[in-house]
Parts: structure tokens; C-alpha cells; sequence
């Protein structure tokens, strides 16, 4: 439950996000903002300071100012205020999360149910790609696809991807977590085919789509759901992953793993920059897990005496 | 149980095989774009890009295409970056191999020591405080981003607290083991600890779950019966059963930290492994290096997991005859 | 001894008082949940566990063994007292040869090597006749098939010559002749060593082919206690009607088999009278006070008076 009010408060900060840039920071968070000024304790001061120590060379962004009204974490080096960044960098985690792994689970359900229940060639060919995306590294398949796909964009007959839509990012996450989750609803459906309720609806002439529809999706779809929560959170973490070495979300939009790469030069200077959007992405994957414990003790209530003993 | 082995090793090359595929379909026939611009880099000359046509024979049928590939890879490991002209893909992998291996063993070693006595010591004392600790610990763990935890650890042990009790911290980089063992054991310990903090509470936590239900199972009373000793039958019998699915599941983490998390962690570390080097790469959008890269992560992690499924195997007899 | 669960306090077992006579076999006999296996368990001290708790009083070779520290108890494990258990599939540890696994008891209770623990395995599997002992005593579990899994089972609890072997259910995974010569192979091992069994078994044909006394147990409460003769000849007790009457027999008439109307009933919900009221067919008021355990060799709880048992059991006979 404290998980839940957790995702929820989070998600309404992402969502004020674009006011509390215009209207209470007064800031654009994505351009460049170099020579900018602000005010504090009534002196006004620049956003970078250019460095005092060693060569003298470089800018040092000004640190947090613990004051929501401007700077609250203080500037990334290029003078942009970071909470106003993190919002709107937590924007795009939180959609990219959710969306791919909306297309993740209707994908691998759809998938899963049609090998598992039409078998034969269906499912040979199906499971054999299942079983070459399961055994390609995640994130070597996820560079792979990323960098060939943001130099050019998605370009698929009419549909047509730029490279720096949010759009690449979320399909490329969604499709290789497809097999994680069509494996386990394949063979749950090849299980559910031997059962006499399923057995009667083909015997009694039913249409194969009408019996996906009404007597094998509802029994599949606890486990699909079961899985969301946590596919959310995986998601999320991969995005974060790609964002950070760069081919993920593309500058100037932020999100949580663009914004920890921006600090990565910033570490030892201004330590925020990094450490907030990860305690962000902590947090919220950690909710995201408990409720997914949570989703599943509810759908599974053997798995909650079992996780009781 | 070498019949075993035979098929477990031909079904690991017929899923290289079928990677090299997807991954010659990504880098040369995703529709939309030509392959040779985008191989040649941003900036390329008409004549490189040309070059890169005839190189990888861009005009040519599929078939061809893709063997050219493997070729260039595999066989005449001749494949070279176009953004840094000239400098060969193949020795700057394996070279950055060994630093990958090094930062990934290690923690495994660590990963699997403090996992399996956490497991057995939460499952010994189930029911009592220790265990939600470890259960909690096996979530957040599962929440944390590697690379972040790893600037964390930097700014810990770099940064303020470099000067007092993390002095003895070197500052990143890497001492090849054959130069210095002492020196390439400090240079890592604190990238595997990031690593192993990641995986140790899972690990602890699976191995936990197992244990509870194996000390449940028939032949835990047939020991009892026997009159054997707690220690014993937890040990010897429980724990013995339940290494199974940890095994396999470490095959899978293996692989998966190999073509991930280590990837990430090294660019915090400033280690010059295969993750630097993708990521270096990455900035440059140099393609051979990354196709390079990919394909022989991939390969390896494929033959790892062939390897601990034969060592699964070893462990559980049951195994070797289907 | 009671279970503290969820649902409430259970008392699994209650009220049994037995002895076992040295090369006397007592079969314990009931249906699933009657408490049979779960008597013999508590007082080796293999059930365990905070919502566990066990009353009442057992004497092992003249000493008392209950609540003693679970160090003396493994001393006796295996050694004096061995079992066999139901399942023999999964009974045995998946990972170590059926020579390790009888080695292990043989060199936790005695001073052998692990060759001569080795070679004693060997013994013990020829001894309980499984074929070509010297490559089978290196084999799995899985190996073997469900009977040579038994067999082996009883070799490991011989290991130690136990002078008391308890078997629960050791027959019941198994095919019928398999079963046959495992109870054979029980008597045989028995006259030879001379050791005490207490056989627990849901099945009235195991106990009149074996079982010297008989202990009918329902729902965690002893019913009737006698020797062989006299609770399948002379039974007394409407529930060992029933389960005498589930049991097949070549000189019957009859053409189906009997069985007691409604189900087990679950320790949960034990009425506070009779346990067994609510199915009998020879209830009466007097069921609704817990009936003693009456008589004085022939022991049996249940409140009819002994002409009327005996017309009953008349009547039964008669009808079948």
C-alpha cells in the first residue's frame, strides 16, 4: 500500500512537471541556459561560475539551493536547473517504462497464446525466435538496435520513426523483453489446451478465435498481469541504462538515465546532479517490485502461504 | 554424459549462428537506409563509403553479405573502424576482454560466497528478524541501477572520505594481473563489491526459497530419521539440492552481467574493458567497433551458459539422461 | 499432541497408549489423517517447529526418550529406532548414489571406514536382494525402479540393526506383487534379526497378513487395540467393521465392498463425543460423551455393550 502511494506520488510530481518549469522556476529546462543569472539571498549571481580552483579553466554549475523556487538541485553544466530536468526526465522514464511494457505484455501475450495454442509450425517458428532473443544478451540486443536505429530512424512501409522520438527507445525495450514474458504465457496456454473445458469449447465446434477470446484469455491473463508491475520496473531500468550510455532518450529531452550521465563529470563538484535521479529511479523501481509482490500474492494466493511457511 | 555434451554444444552453435543472423540483419538489411553510410561514420567521404560497399559487398546477395561478415569478423578478424581510420575492431576486443573477465569473475566469486552463506543463514533462521531483512535486501537490489550505484561508490571512496578511511582506494583504472596481482585485486575490489552488492542479496534470497522448500521434501525426514545432524542435513542434503537451480540461474546472470551490468560498470570505473569500449564507441557512433563488440559478447555469453548448463549436469544426475 | 495452526489448535493425536514387545510387529492402522504416521513421527522427535507440541510420556528400552535434547534423540535415530517412509520416489536424496546415502547412516553411527561403510552397502542390497548389488549400490535414486527404491530404503534402515523398525506405509506407492514381496521381505528380515516393527498402514490386507497386534486409529484416536486374531476375527469396534468390510476378500459373497458412508473427518472439527458418531450407523446418545478405552487385552472405544457389539458384528458377517 505504501508502495502504491508512493508511485502515485511520484507520478504527480512528473505530471505538474511543465508547470512547476513555467510557473514557479521560471525556467526553460531544455536549452542551454550559459550565461543565465539568479538570484539568491539578494545577490545575483551566474548559474556557472567560472572555476576558481587549479587551472582556472571550465564553469562549475551552481549547486543546490535547497529553495524550490529556482535551482532547488542546483544547474548540469550547461546551467539548466536540475529538478525542473528530473520532473520532466521522470516524465519520460515513467512513459517509456509503461508504454513498452504495455506493448511487451499484448505483444507476448498475443505471441504466446498463438504458439502455445495453435502449435505445430506456428510455434516451432515462434518459439525459435523466442529462444534467439532469450539467448542474445539484453543489452547487446538493445545497443544493437538502438545505435542502427537512431542513426537512421524506423522506417517500416508507411510507419516512419525519427531518430529521436521516444517512440525508438520503447519499441526497441518492448520487443526484447517479448520472450520473458510470451515463454511463460506459451506454456501456460499449451497446459490450459488439455483442459476439458477447452477441450469441450473445440469440440463443440467453437471457432479457434472465439475460443482464444473467451476461454483462454481470461486464464492468461492473471499471469500477464502479474507480470506487469515488475516489466514496468525492468523496463524502466533498461531505458535508463540505454539513456545513460547515450542512446536512449536524445538531448535535449531528459530522462533519469540522461540526467546520471549528465552528473557523471559533475560527481566530485556537484554530487546531485547523479545522486538524485538515481534515488529516483530507486525508489520507484522498489514500488514497482513490491506491488508486483503484491499483484501477485493477489492472483496467486498459494504463492502468499508459500511465501508465509 | 559426453553424448550430453555434444548436443548441448551443437545447440550453442546453432544459436551463434542464428545470433550472427539477427545481428547481420540489424547492422545491414534494416530497410530505409544504406547500410555503407551508416558503417562509414557521420563524417564519411563518397570513397570511404564506397570502400565499405566493396568491403562488405553491399551489392551483392544476402548470403554472401552475411559470410563476408563473419569473414571480416571471425576468420580474417580484419574488420577496422572507419572513425578512427585503420585501427583494427578484432585485438582492441581482445585485449579489453580480459579486464571485462577479470571484473565479472571476481564478483561472481563474491556474489555467490555472500549469497549462498546469506541464503543458508536466512533459511536457518527462518521466521526469525533476519529473514524480511534479506528479503527486502533482494528487492531493492534487483531496483538498483549498476552504473549509478558504482558513482555512488566513486563519490564515497573518491571523494570526501578519500583523504581518511578509503586512502588505500586506488584511484580507477585498471593493472593487468599479469603485471601486478596485488595491484589489479586492489584496482577491482571495489567495482566487484558494486557488482556483487547487486547480485549477493537475489542470490541469498532464491537460495533461501529453495532451501526452505527443499527442508520440506521427503529425504530431509529420511535424514533426520537417519540421525543425522542439523548442519548435516542442511548442508549436505538441502543445500546440495538446492545449488541446482541457483547454477543455473547463475549461468544466466553470468551471461547477462557479461552483455550488461559489467558493461556499465566499467565506464563509471574507468575500466578499459569491452563495456569502455562500446561506450566510447557509442559517442562516436563507430558501428565496426560495436557490431564487433556485440558479436563476440554474444558468442561468449552463449558458450558460458553452454558451459554451466554441462556443469549443471555434473550436479544434478537426473539431468544426464534426458 | 496437538498442532497450533490457523485455523485453531489440533490435536493430531490423542489419547494413545501402545507398546511394542521385542520381535513383536504392531500394525497401526486407519484412514489418511488418523493420525498414524504423525504418532510415530512425534516421538522420534522429527516433527519440529514452534507450533509443535507433544504430551504424554515414551519408554524406549526402559528410558524415557521423550523431550530429551535432539543430540541424544539422533543417537537413537537410525540406529536403535530406523523408519521407512510412504514414498520411496522421494524419500532418497536426488544427488548422491543409494551407496553413499546408506554409508552416510552407517558411518554417522559407527567407527567403519568409508570403504568398509562401502562395502557393508554392498551387503545390506544383497541382503534385501537387490540383483548385482556391486554396480547398483553406485547408482541413483532414479535409477532404480519404485520397488528397488523400497528395498533399498529398508537396507539403509537396517544399516545400524535396529532393534525397532518403523515402516509408514512402506507398500502403498508400490504395485501389488511388488508389495507383496516387500512385506515378505519385511517378514523374512524380522524372523532373522529378531527386531520390533510397527507397521502403519491404511490397509486392512497388509496388517492380517503381518501384524501380530493392531492398533485402529480415527481421527488422532486410538478406536480398538487387540491382537490380530482378535480385532479381524472378533472386531468390536463399528469402525474396524467398515474398514474390515473395505477390504476384498476371495471367500466373500458379497459382490461390492463395503464402505463406510461420508468422508474422514478432518482434525479440525472432532466432535466434543464419539469422533467417529457422525458416520456410524450405531449411534446412540451415549455418543455424545467421548466413549474410554474399554476391556482389558482387547481394548476398544465405543459405547455399545458387548452383546450388542457382537450381534452387530453377527449381523455383518451374516449380510456379507
Amino acid at each position: 500500500m505504501i508502495a502504491l502511494g508512493v508511485l502515485i506520488l511520484i507520478l504527480l510530481s512528473v505530471i505538474v512537471a511543465p508547470f512547476y518549469a513555467h510557473d514557479i522556476a521560471h525556467t526553460n529546462p531544455f536549452t542551454s541556459n550559459l550565461n543565465g543569472t539568479t538570484v539568491i539571498s539578494g545577490r545575483t549571481v551566474p548559474v556557472l561560475q567560472p572555476n576558481t580552483q587549479g587551472l582556472g579553466l571550465g564553469v562549475t554549475p551552481i549547486g543546490p539551493t535547497w529553495d524550490f523556487r529556482h535551482y532547488f538541485l542546483g544547474a548540469d553544466n550547461q546551467g539548466r536547473d536540475v529538478f525542473a530536468r528530473l520532473l520532466y526526465g521522470g516524465r519520460n522514464s515513467l512513459f517509456i517504462g509503461t508504454v513498452s511494457a504495455i506493448i511487451c505484455c499484448g505483444v507476448a501475450a498475443v505471441l504466446g497464446m498463438l504458439a502455445g495454442y495453435f502449435g505445430g509450425v506456428i510455434d516451432w517458428v515462434l518459439s525459435r525466435i523466442f529462444d534467439i532473443v532469450w539467448a542474445f544478451p539484453v543489452y547487446l540486443l538493445a545497443i544493437s538496435l538502438s545505435v542502427v536505429l537512431l542513426t537512421s530512424g524506423l522506417n517500416l512501409g508507411p510507419v516512419h520513426v525519427g531518430p529521436g522520438s521516444l517512440w525508438l527507445p520503447i519499441v526497441i525495450i518492448a520487443a526484447v523483453y517479448v520472450p520473458y514474458v510470451a515463454r511463460p504465457v506459451r506454456g501456460l496456454t499449451m497446459s490450459l489446451r488439455e483442459r476439458e473445458f477447452i477441450q469441450a469449447a473445440i469440440g463443440s465446434g467453437a471457432s479457434d478465435w472465439r475460443i482464444l477470446t473467451k476461454e483462454v484469455l481470461p486464464n492468461t491473463l492473471p499471469s500477464v498481469i502479474v507480470f506487469f508491475p515488475l516489466m514496468v520496473a525492468f523496463n524502466m531500468l533498461t531505458e535508463s541504462a540505454l539513456s545513460f550510455l547515450s542512446i536512449g532518450v536524445q538531448p535535449p529531452a531528459a530522462s533519469w538515465g540522461t540526467i546520471i550521465n549528465d552528473g557523471l563529470g559533475l560527481l566530485y563538484t556537484r554530487p546531485w546532479v547523479a545522486l538524485a535521479p538515481g534515488i529516483m529511479i530507486v525508489i520507484t523501481a522498489v514500488s514497482l517490485n513490491i506491488l508486483g509482490d503484491g499483484v501477485r500474492d493477489a492472483f496467486d494466493p498459494k504463492a502468499k502461504l508459500r511465501g508465509a511457511v | 554424459m559426453l553424448g550430453f555434451i555434444i548436443r548441448r554444444l551443437i545447440s550453442a552453435i546453432l544459436v551463434m549462428f542464428s545470433i550472427s543472423v539477427l545481428v547481420f540483419l540489424i547492422f545491414f538489411a534494416t530497410p530505409g537506409v544504406d547500410p555503407a553510410a551508416r558503417i562509414a561514420g557521420r563524417s564519411a567521404s563518397p570513397a570511404i563509403i564506397a570502400q565499405v560497399r566493396h568491403a562488405f559487398g553491399l551489392d551483392r546477395p544476402l548470403p554472401i553479405r552475411w559470410a563476408l561478415m563473419m569473414d571480416h569478423l571471425f576468420i580474417k578478424q580484419d574488420l577496422s573502424s572507419y572513425v578512427n581510420i585503420g585501427s583494427r575492431v578484432v585485438p582492441q576486443i581482445t585485449q579489453a576482454a580480459p579486464v571485462t573477465l577479470s571484473l565479472v569473475a571476481g564478483a561472481a566469486v563474491i556474489w555467490m560466497v555472500i549469497g549462498v552463506t546469506g541464503g543458508v543463514i536466512a533459511a536457518a533462521n527462518r521466521g526469525k528478524f533476519i529473514d524480511p531483512v534479506i528479503m527486502f535486501i533482494g528487492i531493492a537490489a534487483v531496483s538498483v541501477p549498476a552504473y549509478w550505484l558504482g558513482e555512488v561508490v566513486n563519490l564515497i571512496t573518491q571523494g570526501g572520505l578519500h583523504h581518511s578511511i578509503f586512502a588505500w582506494v586506488p584511484p580507477s583504472g585498471y593493472v593487468p594481473i599479469t603485471q601486478s596481482p596485488g595491484q589489479w585485486a586492489l584496482h577491482l575490489i571495489m567495482p566487484w563489491l558494486t557488482l556483487a552488492a547487486l547480485y549477493a542479496g537475489i542470490y541469498a534470497r532464491v537460495l533461501r526459497a529453495e532451501l526452505v522448500n527443499a527442508l520440506n521434501e521427503d529425504y530431509v525426514r529420511t535424514a533426520r530419521a537417519k540421525g543425522l545432524s542439523e548442519r548435516r542435513i542442511l548442508i549436505r542434503h538441502a543445500l546440495r539440492c538446492s545449488l541446482i537451480p541457483i547454477v543455473s540461474l547463475f549461468g544466466l546472470d553470468f551471461g547477462a552481467l557479461i552483455g550488461g551490468a559489467a558493461l556499465l560498470t566499467e565506464v563509471v570505473f574507468g575500466l578499459p574493458g569491452v563495456g569502455l569500449l562500446t561506450y566510447t564507441s557509442l559517442q562516436n557512433l563507430d558501428l565496426p567497433v560495436i557490431m564487433g563488440a556485440v558479436m563476440y559478447g554474444a558468442f561468449f555469453v552463449v558458450l558460458a551458459n553452454a558451459v554451466v548448463d554441462i556443469a549443471y549436469a555434473f550436479l544434478d544426475p537426473r539431468v544426464r539422461i534426458a | 499432541m496437538s498442532f497450533a495452526t490457523r485455523a485453531g489448535v489440533v490435536r493430531a493425536v490423542d489419547g494413545l497408549s501402545m507398546s511394542v514387545g521385542r520381535g513383536e510387529t504392531v500394525g497401526i492402522v486407519g484412514e489418511s489423517g488418523s493420525g498414524k504416521s504423525v504418532s510415530m513421527y512425534s516421538i522420534l522427535g522429527l516433527l519440529r517447529g514452534p507450533n509443535v507440541s507433544i504430551e504424554g510420556r515414551v519408554r524406549f528400552n526402559g528410558q524415557d526418550i521423550l523431550g530429551r535434547p535432539d543430540r541424544e534423540l539422533r543417537a537413537l535415530r537410525g540406529k536403535d529406532i530406523a523408519m521407512i517412509f510412504q514414498d520411496p520416489m522421494t524419500a532418497l536424496t536426488p544427488v548422491y548414489t543409494v551407496g553413499w546415502q546408506i554409508a552416510e547412516q552407517i558411518r554417522q553411527h559407527t567407527d567403519l571406514t568409508k570403504r568398509q561403510a562401502h562395502q557393508r552397502a554392498i551387503d545390506l542390497l544383497a541382503e534385501v536382494a537387490i540383483p548385482d548389488p556391486s554396480r547398483r549400490v553406485n547408482q541413483y535414486p532414479h535409477e532404480f525402479s519404485g520397488g528397488m527404491r523400497q528395498r533399498a530404503m529398508i537396507a539403509m534402515a537396517l544399516s545400524c540393526e535396529p532393534s525397532l523398525l518403523i515402516a509408514d506405509e512402506p507398500t502403498t506407492a508400490l504395485d501389488v506383487t511388488t508389495q507383496a514381496q516387500i512385506l515378505e521381505l519385511l517378514a523374512e528380515l524380522q524372523e532373522r534379526r529378531g527386531s520390533s516393527i510397527v507397521l502403519i498402514t491404511h490397509d486392512m490386507g497388509v496388517i492380517s497378513e503381518v501384524a501380530d497386534r493392531v492398533v485402529v486409529m480415527y481421527a488422532g484416536r486410538p478406536a480398538e487395540i487387540g491382537t490380530r486374531q482378535e480385532v479381524i476375527r472378533e472386531a468390536r469396534h463399528p469402525y474396524t467393521w467398515g474398514l474390515l468390510g473395505a477390504v476384498p476378500r476371495l471367500d466373500s459373497k458379497r459382490a461390492r465392498l463395503v464402505t463406510i458412508p461420508g468422508n474422514p473427518i478432518s482434525p479440525l472439527d472432532v466432535p466434543p463425543g464419539c469422533a467417529f458418531a457422525p458416520r456410524c450407523t450405531y449411534r446412540h446418545d451415549r455418543c455424545s460423551d467421548r466413549p474410554p478405552m474399554r476391556g482389558t487385552d482387547h481394548l476398544d472405544a465405543c459405547w455399545l455393550d458387548d452383546a450388542e457389539k457382537e450381534q452387530r458384528r453377527a449381523e455383518i458377517e451374516e449380510a456379507s
